[in-house]
């Protein structure tokens, strides 16, 4: 599947409870209007992120994918940020080997007070994955 | 292992696949008055979900968290036989537990309730719409699979330390331990400095009331001393914290005061022959100490303190002569720093502040020794203070006949200071400008402001009084420059009300600095791996409203300054109640523990270890396979997306639901039937 037709881009986001889904749940409390492209996904850390994940969601048909963490030094957990750090490096070595843009995929660190932050990383992201068009489907390859 | 009470069958280890088919799930959709429905067609989300494969129940209501909103899904879970629900509302953060709770009373384990988020993540931040309601329906489609996956779990129950730490001896912190202490707990209290008391034990009388700042704290100090449950630690600071709710292991490590306080009589004689003289912290430099000093008369514990850092030498020893002077033979240079490690259940932290330096408002000569930040002045009011009372200007001892004060410094000025107000320099600034017309009537007080803010009760009248009764000179307006001409310093500023510029000579300038968190609450806050400051520095609530006392980890509490500027009342409040927190949870019978946490199936573990050394709580101990303690784990799951064989898993975040989620997240969608009518604009 996926945006084919050059529709909107649709963008899977993997958001830390403790921080990124908080500021997600902020930017909402604030009314701070952003594109509609991004369906959250709460997950405990952004160290509970497997690589495997974030292929299954370009292979599904995702444009782009967000991992969002607590900033380095506040992960709740400790280190599991930077352990997403290490994982997404790897992983958008990962991607260019099988065509898809590392661009694609986005780690940002997203604290529970930054709303607006949230706001305006998908306002980003949205923006810049228009401009690269639909993704290629993994398994077209 | 958890107790698990669901009569369907499952296999211990992951979500599977015949749970997946056997949930009857019944989806929720909340309008949330026009929250949600007027920027999401809500019948539509609900007509989409009661077509979705696993769904057998689906409807919307106006309020689905009020009583009859609950009720009605309390109904439909008995009616429909659900073995799953999803709310789509808003963030599980205002109404899982809610909906948990209601779905208990109907006889569905809570963890088959789930809320997808459409309030927060979707109406509330897009324009009404089709694109909205799609993306709502995205949402809820994704918990739905959730829930499919998830499975019934018990919470484990812990049991938890009788004791409570309390961080910081200021009067927030004094207040805490005295209740818990009251309340039959033993409390252990750290301080870092040589004494408790705070910033408290420095003011010199107290708005609105002026009643002797010492005269009603010291008899808290000497309380908190005899108190039978509550164990003092001074010099001492917290060097770790682990574990979690009802079981932290706390690392305390005390520095050497080199005087045995249970001999020290106070007799002074050891500062006297102490050849040091450094500048004395407790009345901000305005007068010295020796390298052996007590900050203050009446400090708590009693004794005197030997300052490490400015003695000319304890190993080797250089110098010796106070101990020669010592009588009762109180001091012991072979004292040494302890490591003290406690076991508590509870922990309040009641750090409190410091003040905004003044160097950092260099268009106020802060160098200049007549101009002074507030905490000065209050050593220069105080009858204990470096001039026994009298207000006398540190250049040359002469007594001030102009003191102007400037409220706001380094306050409310986002751009290049600290951007909220400081909630206290109103106050105390009137009070100053009242004492010093007490102390020299034919003097004048001039004060620089922005607004006033006096909130608390007889707050206002207070500064009425002073306005009129003490004929204090309020100049609304920032003063924009401070500068020494020969014997006088002038304050440049504009008069907002009349649009004039104003320039004031003055004898004395204070300076109302903005209040800043205590400078060491940041490392602090990094031993407790906990998102707990909010943008300023400040410890950070749980909830800015309902749950302002707690922080996101449980079992941790917090009160005083150290959670934004406050006045003692204030101060006193929150260490009541964080200590009435602290109460209830130590009084509990069990507590108990998150069941979503990581396990691992036996079968698949290779033992490689790759895991355990992941975990930040050490909950992983790898013998023939790895084994997950369930008290430990906290559930973060970095162990479970390491794992190479897939043999750890997260109860209710595994691999095979999540893939399912995505799934649902990025599946077309038919086109809005036109039967339903989807609003739009
Ligand atoms: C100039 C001035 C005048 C004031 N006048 C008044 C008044 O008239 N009336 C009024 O109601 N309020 C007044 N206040 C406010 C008052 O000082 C505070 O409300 C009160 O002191 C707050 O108490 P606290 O315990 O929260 O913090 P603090 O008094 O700051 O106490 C915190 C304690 O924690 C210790 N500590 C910090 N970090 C650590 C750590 N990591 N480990 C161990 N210990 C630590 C500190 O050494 C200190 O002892 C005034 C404030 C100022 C600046
Ligand atoms: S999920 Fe794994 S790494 Fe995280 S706390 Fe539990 S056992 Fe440790
Ligand atoms: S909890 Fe937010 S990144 Fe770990």
């Amino acid at each position: 599947m996926g945006s084919g037709n050059g529709s909107e881009p649709r963008i899977v986001a993997f958001l830390c409870r403790w921080c990124s889904y908080a500021g997600a749940d902020l930017a909402g409390t604030s009314r701070i209007k952003y594109p509609p492209n991004v369906v959250p996904i709460r997950v405990p850390c952004s160290g509970r992120v497997d690589p495997q994940w974030v292929l299954d969601a370009f292979e599904k048909g995702a444009d782009g994918v967000l991992i969002g963490g607590c900033h380095p030094g506040d992960c709740h957990y400790v280190s599991g940020n930077y352990k997403a750090r290490r994982r997404v490096a790897l992983l958008k070595k990962l991607l260019t080997q099988l065509g898809i843009e590392p661009e694609r995929l986005r780690l940002e660190w997203i604290s529970a007070t930054e709303g607006q932050r949230f706001a305006r990383v998908v306002s980003d992201f949205v923006r810049e994955l228009k401009e690269l068009g639909p993704a290629r489907v993994m398994s077209d390859r | 292992m958890p107790k698990r009470s669901d009569t369907l069958s499952h296999s211990t280890h992951h979500s599977s696949p015949v749970t997946h088919h056997r949930r009857r799930i019944g989806a929720f959709v909340c309008h949330c008055g026009h929250n949600i429905a007027g920027v999401v067609d809500v019948k539509r989300v609900a007509e989409e979900l009661s077509r979705y494969p696993g769904v057998v129940y689906a409807t919307d209501y106006e309020y689905m968290c009020s009583d009859p909103g609950q009720d009605l899904i309390k109904r439909a879970i008995r009616e429909h036989r659900l073995n799953g629900v999803v709310v789509a509302a808003c963030s599980p953060a205002m109404h899982e537990a809610t909906f948990r709770r209601a779905a208990e009373e109907a006889g569905l384990n809570p963890y088959l309730v789930e809320c997808a988020n459409i309030r927060e993540h979707c109406s509330w931040v897009h324009d009404p719409g089709e694109e909205a309601t799609r993306k709502a329906i995205r949402i809820a489609k994704t918990m739905v699979e959730k829930v499919k996956g998830n499975m019934p779990l018990e919470p484990v129950e812990v049991t938890h330390v009788d004791k409570c730490l309390v961080v910081g001896g200021g009067i927030a912190g004094i207040q805490a331990a005295l209740d818990v202490a009251e309340a039959g707990f033993e409390v252990i209290l750290v301080e870092k400095s040589p004494t408790i008391g705070g910033h408290m034990a420095q003011l010199s009388e107290t708005f609105p009331t002026l009643d002797c700042s010492q005269c009603i704290l010291t008899p808290k100090m000497v309380e908190v001393e005899r108190h039978p449950k509550i164990r003092l630690l001074v010099n001492s600071a917290v060097e770790e914290i682990t574990g979690y709710i009802g079981n932290y292991r706390v690392r305390i490590r005390r520095k050497p005061s080199y005087v045995d306080p249970d001999l020290c009589n106070l007799c002074g004689e050891c500062e006297k022959v102490c050849p040091v003289r450094v500048p004395n912290e407790f009345d901000r430099g305005l007068s010295e100490r020796g390298a052996i000093y007590i900050p203050f008369p009446q400090a708590v514990p009693s004794t005197y303190t030997l300052d490490e850092e400015t003695c000319l030498g304890i190993k080797p020893l250089i110098c010796g002569k106070c101990s020669e002077a010592c009588e009762p033979g109180a001091i012991d240079f072979d004292m040494q720093e302890e490591i003290i490690e406690e076991d508590v259940g509870a922990i309040i932290l009641a750090t409190g502040y410091d003040l905004y330096e003044t160097r950092a408002l260099p268009e106020y000569s802060p160098d200049d020794p007549d101009v002074i930040d507030p905490l000065q002045f209050e050593r220069l009011l105080s009858a204990t203070g470096p001039t026994r009372g009298e207000i006398r200007r540190p250049s040359d001892g002469k007594v001030p006949k102009t003191v102007v004060f400037i409220q706001c410094a380094g306050s409310r000025d986002p751009e290049l200071h600290k951007p909220y107000c400081s909630a206290i320099c109103c106050m105390y600034t009137a009070k100053h400008a009242l004492l010093y017309k007490h102390a020299v009537p034919d003097g004048r007080a001039i004060v620089f402001y922005i607004d006033i803010r006096a909130p608390g009760k007889g707050y206002e009248e207070f500064i009425h009084r002073v306005m009129e009764e003490d004929r204090v000179l309020y100049i609304r307006g920032k003063a924009a420059k401070v500068f020494r001409e020969g014997e006088k310093l002038v304050v440049r500023g504009v008069d907002t009300l009349s649009g004039q510029r104003v320039e004031v000579e003055a004898d004395l300038v204070v300076l109302a600095m903005a209040v800043v968190p205590s400078a060491c609450v940041e490392e602090l806050a990094r031993t407790l791996r906990l998102s707990c400051l909010d943008e300023n520095g400040f410890l950070k609530e749980a909830h800015p409203k309902l749950r302002p006392l707690e922080t996101l980890a449980g079992g941790i509490f917090i009160a005083g300054a150290a959670q934004g500027p406050k006045d003692i009342p204030g101060a006193v409040t929150q260490g009541s109640g964080a200590a009435a927190k602290a109460i209830s949870l130590l009084s509990a019978p069990c507590l108990t523990h998150s069941p979503e946490v990581a396990e691992v199936d036996e079968e698949l573990c290779s033992g490689c270890r790759v895991c355990a050394p992941l975990c930040p709580y050490g909950a992983i101990t790898v013998e023939e396979v790895a084994q997950v303690n369930e008290l430990l784990c906290e559930g973060c799951g970095t162990c479970v997306a390491a794992c190479p064989s897939g043999a750890l898993t997260l109860r209710n975040l595994g691999d095979e639901q999540l893939g399912a989620m995505v799934e649902a997240a990025l599946a077309e969608l038919g086109p809005a039937r036109a039967a339903v009518g989807v609003k739009d604009g």
